[in-house]
C-alpha cells in the first residue's frame, strides 16, 4: 500500500468513474435500450415512445439505405485503411529510413500535419482540391467539368482518409522497424536476398503482431470517423452515406431515434467484436 | 542512538505469502548488522516493514525501545537508501540531500547549510549543483547516503547498498560505508544476497530462508559452523563440500575415507559431512582422489577431484603447488573444520 | 555504384517526391489563399494582401466562434487532465479490489463507446437535461469521451515512475499530499503534459459533439462555424474561410510543436482516435 489508503484511491478514481459512466457507460446502455422503442424527435412518440421489440432491428436489416451504407463503410474502411493507411504508412516507414534525413524529416512532418489538422480544416482543404468550381486538382489536370465528390464520392472519400490518416500508421511501423534486430536484416544482405525478400522473411515476422492490432486500431477508427459527413455529407444520393453519416441523417434529419439507435447498437456490438479480438491480441503478445 | 527490538514479526502479503513469518531479532544500538539471503527470503520485506512501508501481520517492531508497529514511516526515526537510491530527477544534489529538512519546513539557509556539511563528509563538495542524472554510480550511491544521514535518525537501513554498483567499486564502496558507520555509530541494518558483502561488513549476520533466520551470528560464526546444511551451502565463495557418509565405530565412512567423528552416534547412522574446500589440505591420507579440473582463483587454485563413486570434492591449494590433472592424491580435513550434519541437515558438531 | 543502384536510388526519390506532393499540395492552400486579394478554391500564387484578416475579424461570428473553442477546450481539458491524473494515479500505485477488470473495461469503452455510435443518447440526454446550447455541458461530454484513454496514457506515464521514490519521500517524512507536490508531480510532468496537448487538442477538432449539442451559433466553436460558413456558400466567404481555417489550426499546430521539441515525440499506441 503506496501510503495512499485504499479510501483516498476510491475518491480519487470516483471524478474520473463518474464523467466516464455518465457520459460513455450510460449513454451505451442507453442506446442499446432506446433501439427497441419507437422513440421519435418530434411528434406522439417523442413524449411517449412505446417499445417496440426487435422490430426496429428488423426493419434495419431490411432497409435498403442500411445495406447500402454498410456496403459503403466496408469499402471505406477496406480502401482507405486496411490498404490505404496501412499500405502507404509502411511504405513510408520503410522507404524514409533511406533517404537524407532532411528529407526525411520533411515528408514526416507533412504526414503529421495531415494528421494534426483539426477536421473541419482538413475536409475543407480537400473540398478545396476537388471541387468543380477551381479546384486544384481542376487545374493540374486542365479538366474544369469534373466535379470529383460528386462523380466519384467514394474514391475521394478513400483518398481523403488515407491522406488524413496515414500518419498513424508510419509512426507505429516505424517504432516497429527500429525494433527489428539490424544484424538479421545484415544476414540476410549477405545471403543475397533482395530488398523484397528482406521484407517477406526478416522484417515482416516482427512487425506481423503490429500490422494485427494497427489494421484493427484504424478500421476501427475509420468506420466511426464522421468527416466523411463534412466532405458530401453522404451525397449524392446517398452514393457516399457511411454509417456514421447515415445514423446522423436518421436520427436529427429523419428524428427517428429508436430506428436510428437500432443503428447503433450494430455499430457498438462491431466496435465490440474489433476491440475485443484486439485486446486478445495484445495480452497474448504481453 | 537506538536499538531495534523486533519480537513474533509476520508479514503476509495480500495474496497470501508469508514473507515473514513469526520472526524474532534484537539489533544492538551501533551495530552494523546484515540481513543475508536467496532472493525470495524476506530480507527485504523485513527491512520494509522495519521501515513501516509494508504493514507488519502480527508481532511487534521496537526502535529505541518506543513500539512504532503502527507508525508511519515518517515518524519511525528511521532513515533509508533504496536499492535504486531513489534520488529525485527534478532536484539537485543539494536539494536531494537536503530533502528530509525540506520536508520538516526548515529555513532555506538551514537547509543548504547541512546539505554541504553532509556533502563534504561524503566527498560530494563540488557536486552539489548536478542532477542525479549527471552523476556516476558512485556518486549516486554516496548522494542517498548523505540524503539518508543528513538528518539523524535513530536507525539508518540500506536495500542491497552496492548491488547497482560495479566490481570496482563495489568494493571501495564497501570500505567507504564501513567506515561512515563506525564513525557515525549509527544503528544500521542492510540487506545483501551477496554472502562476502555481508561477512567482510557486518558486525552480525542473520541468514534468512522461508522468511524465518536460520542462522544468526557474528560473520566468523556463520562461516565456521554454519548452523545447517543451507547455510553451509549459502556462505562461502567456493561452494562447502557436503558428502554423503555413514557412521562406522567412532569414525564416519565418507567417499572410500573414513574420517573423524564428533558426535556419539549409534553405528550406521546416515550423516552429512561439510567442509570447505579451502579446509583441505593435500596430505598421505584422507579423501583419496583422481585431480579432474585445476581452476586458478590467483593466490591459491581450486583443485577438483573425482573420488570413489564419481564423487567431486573441491579443495584449495596454495599458488606454486598446483597438482597435474590425473594425479591421485589424498584430501585431508583440517583440525577441528570437519562439520558434521544430521539427516534433518542441522549441525551436529565439529572436530 | 551499379546501374541497378543508380535506378533504384532515383525510383526511390521520385516516389518520395511524389508522397510529398501528395501531402503537401492541399495544405499549401492554406499557406496561399488566406492572403490572397482574389481567393480561390485553387491553388496559386497569391497577390500579396492582409485584407482578407481584417474581413474575417470583422465577420460576426469568426472570433466569438474562436473564444467558444478556447472555453470548451479549457474546460475538456482542465477536467481530463485532473480527473484522469488522480484516477492514474491510485490506479497504478493502490490495489483496489476489481482494478484489473475495471482497466479492462476503461480499455474496453475507450474504444467501442464512439461519439458516432453514441450520438443518438448523447444527444437525448443532453436535451432532457437541459443542456443543449451548454458549452460547459458539452466540455464535459467531451471530456468524459477522451477519459479512458487519457487514465491508460497516463497510467503508463506513473507506472514507469519508481514506487521508491513515494517511499522514499515518505520514510523522511513527507505527507502524503507532500508526496504528490514534491515527488509524483515534478516527475510525471512530462506524462501531464502529453495529456494536457493530446486532450486539447482532441478537443479543439471535435466536430460531431459539439455541432450536435451546441445549436446557437453565437455559441458554436470554430469547428462547427466553419462547416456553417462552407454551407452559407458565396464568394464573400472565401476571404473569411482560409483566414479562418489557418488561425483555427494554429494552435495545434504550435501545440504539436512545442511537445515535440520539449519532450520528444513520444509515441503512444491510440493517442489519437
Amino acid at each position: 500500500m503506496a501510503g495512499l489508503g485504499v479510501a483516498r484511491a476510491v475518491g480519487f478514481v470516483a471524478p474520473a468513474l463518474l464523467l466516464v459512466g455518465v457520459f460513455l457507460v450510460f449513454p451505451a446502455l442507453w442506446t442499446l435500450y432506446i433501439g427497441v422503442t419507437d422513440y421519435q424527435l418530434t411528434g406522439p412518440a417523442a413524449a411517449a415512445p412505446s417499445a417496440v421489440g426487435l422490430d426496429n432491428f428488423a426493419a434495419v436489416l431490411d432497409d435498403a439505405l442500411f445495406t447500402n451504407s454498410l456496403w459503403l463503410t466496408a469499402l471505406f474502411v477496406l480502401g482507405s485503411a486496411v490498404v490505404g493507411q496501412n499500405a502507404l504508412g509502411f511504405a513510408l516507414a520503410w522507404l524514409l529510413r533511406r533517404v537524407r534525413p532532411w528529407l526525411r524529416r520533411t515528408t514526416e512532418g507533412l504526414v503529421l500535419l495531415a494528421w494534426i489538422l483539426p477536421g473541419p480544416v482538413v475536409a475543407y482543404l480537400w473540398f478545396a482540391v476537388l471541387s468543380r468550381d477551381g479546384g486544384t486538382l481542376g487545374l493540374l489536370l486542365d479538366d474544369p467539368t469534373t466535379a470529383w465528390l460528386v462523380q466519384y464520392p467514394m474514391v475521394s472519400l478513400v483518398v481523403f482518409n488515407v491522406w488524413r490518416g496515414t500518419a498513424f500508421s508510419m509512426l507505429l511501423y516505424t517504432s516497429a522497424l527500429a525494433a527489428v534486430p539490424p544484424s538479421q536484416l545484415e544476414t540476410a544482405r549477405l545471403v543475397g536476398a533482395n530488398g523484397w525478400q528482406a521484407v517477406r522473411d526478416v522484417v515482416f515476422p516482427h512487425i506481423r503482431g503490429h500490422v494485427l492490432t494497427n489494421t484493427l486500431l484504424i478500421s476501427l477508427w475509420t468506420a466511426n470517423d464522421f468527416t466523411p459527413f463534412l466532405l458530401t455529407a453522404g451525397g449524392p444520393n446517398h452514393e457516399s452515406e457511411v454509417l456514421p453519416v447515415l445514423i446522423y441523417r436518421q436520427a436529427l434529419e429523419g428524428g427517428r431515434l429508436g430506428y436510428a439507435s437500432a443503428m447503433s447498437s450494430l455499430l457498438l456490438v462491431g466496435n465490440l467484436v474489433v476491440a475485443l479480438v484486439y485486446l486478445r491480441l495484445l495480452r497474448r503478445r504481453a | 542512538m537506538a536499538g531495534v527490538e523486533i519480537g513474533g514479526l509476520s508479514t503476509v502479503y495480500p495474496n497470501g505469502v508469508r514473507a515473514v513469518d513469526g520472526l524474532d531479532l534484537g539489533v544492538v544500538d551501533g551495530e552494523l548488522f546484515a540481513l543475508l539471503g536467496p532472493s525470495g527470503c524476506g530480507k527485504t520485506t523485513l527491512l520494509r516493514t522495519i521501515a513501516g512501508l509494508e504493514q507488519a501481520t502480527d508481532g511487534k517492531v521496537l526502535i529505541g525501545g518506543r513500539d512504532v508497529t503502527r507508525e508511519q514511516p515518517g515518524s519511525r526515526g528511521v532513515a533509508m537508501v533504496f536499492q535504486d537510491y531513489a534520488l529525485f530527477p527534478h532536484m539537485t544534489v543539494a536539494e536531494n540531500i537536503a530533502y528530509p529538512l525540506r520536508v520538516r519546513r526548515a529555513p532555506k539557509a538551514r537547509q543548504r547549510e547541512v546539505a554541504e556539511r553532509t556533502a563534504a563528509g561524503l566527498s560530494l563538495s563540488g557536486l552539489l549543483d548536478r542532477r542525479p542524472g549527471q552523476l556516476s554510480g558512485g556518486q549516486q550511491q554516496r548522494t542517498a547516503l548523505a540524503r539518508a544521514v543528513a538528518v539523524e535518525a535513530d536507525v539508518l537501513l540500506l536495500d542491497e547498498p552496492l548491488s547497482n554498483l560495479d566490481a570496482r567499486l563495489r568494493l571501495e564502496a564497501r570500505t567507504f560505508l564501513k567506515r561512515l558507520q563506525r564513525e557515525l555509530a549509527l544503528t544500521t541494518v542492510f540487506v545483501t544476497h551477496d554472502q562476502a558483502e555481508a561477512l567482510a561488513l557486518a558486525d552480525r549476520i542473520a541468514v534468512m530462508e522461508s522468511g524465518r533466520i536460520r542462522q544468526l551470528g557474528t560473520p566468523r560464526e556463520v562461516f565456521q559452523r554454519p548452523a545447517d546444511t543451507f547455510v553451509a551451502n549459502f556462505i562461502g565463495s567456493t561452494p562447502m563440500n557436503l558428502l554423503d557418509g555413514v557412521v562406522r565405530g567412532d569414525g564416519v565412512e565418507c567417499v572410500g575415507a573414513l574420517l573423524p567423528l564428533p558426535a556419539d552416534l549409534a553405528d550406521g547412522t546416515p550423516v552429512v559431512v561439510g567442509v570447505r574446500p579451502e579446509y583441505l589440505t593435500v596430505a598421505a591420507e584422507g579423501i583419496a582422489g583422481r585431480v579432474s579440473i585445476v581452476e586458478n582463483l590467483g593466490v591459491t587454485s581450486l583443485v577438483t577431484l573425482e573420488c570413489a563413486g564419481g564423487t567431486l570434492v573441491g579443495l584449495t591449494v596454495p599458488e606454486q603447488e598446483e597438482p597435474a590433472v590425473g594425479d591421485a592424491l589424498h584430501a585431508c580435513p583440517a583440525p577441528g573444520r570437519l562439520l558434521c550434519y544430521g539427516e534433518d541437515g542441522l549441525l551436529l558438531g565439529a572436530v | 555504384m551499379t546501374p541497378a543502384w543508380v535506378v533504384r536510388r532515383i525510383g526511390l526519390y521520385v516516389l518520395v517526391a511524389v508522397v510529398l506532393a501528395f501531402f503537401a499540395v492541399p495544405v499549401l492552400w492554406l499557406a496561399s489563399a488566406p492572403f490572397d486579394a482574389r481567393p480561390g478554391l485553387g491553388l496559386r500564387w497569391p497577390d500579396w494582401t492582409f485584407a482578407n484578416v481584417a474581413t474575417t475579424f470583422r465577420h460576426p461570428y469568426a472570433v466569438t466562434s474562436l473564444v467558444n473553442s478556447v472555453l470548451l477546450c479549457v474546460v475538456a481539458t482542465a477536467v481530463t487532465t485532473v480527473s484522469a491524473a488522480l484516477a492514474a494515479y491510485s490506479l497504478s500505485r493502490v490495489r483496489i479490489p476489481g482494478r484489473d477488470a475495471l482497466l479492462y473495461l476503461l480499455l474496453l469503452l475507450s474504444s467501442v463507446v464512439t461519439g458516432t455510435a453514441a450520438m443518438v443518447p448523447i444527444f437525448v440526454l443532453m436535451l432532457q437535461l437541459g443542456l443543449i446550447d451548454s458549452r460547459f455541458g458539452t466540455a464535459l461530454v467531451i471530456a468524459g469521451g477522451m477519459l479512458p484513454a487519457a487514465i491508460f496514457i497516463l497510467k503508463d506515464f506513473v507506472d514507469s515512475v519508481p514506487r521508491s521514490y513515494e517511499e522514499s519521500a515518505r520514510v523522511f517524512g513527507a505527507s502524503p499530499g507532500q508526496v504528490l507536490g514534491h515527488v509524483v508531480l515534478p516527475v510525471a510532468r512530462p506524462g501531464v503534459a502529453t495529456i494536457l496537448v493530446w486532450s486539447f487538442v482532441n478537443a479543439w477538432g471535435n466536430f460531431l459533439l459539439p455541432f450536435l449539442l451546441l445549436r446557437d451559433v453565437g455559441k458554436q466553436p470554430a469547428a462547427v462555424l466553419l462547416r456553417t460558413l462552407q454551407d452559407e456558400g458565396g464568394s464573400a466567404d472565401l476571404a473569411v474561410i482560409p483566414v479562418f481555417s489557418l488561425l483555427y489550426s494554429i494552435p495545434v499546430v504550435v501545440l504539436y510543436l512545442f511537445v515535440s521539441k520539449r519532450y520528444g515525440f513520444r509515441f503512444h499506441g491510440g493517442i489519437k482516435s
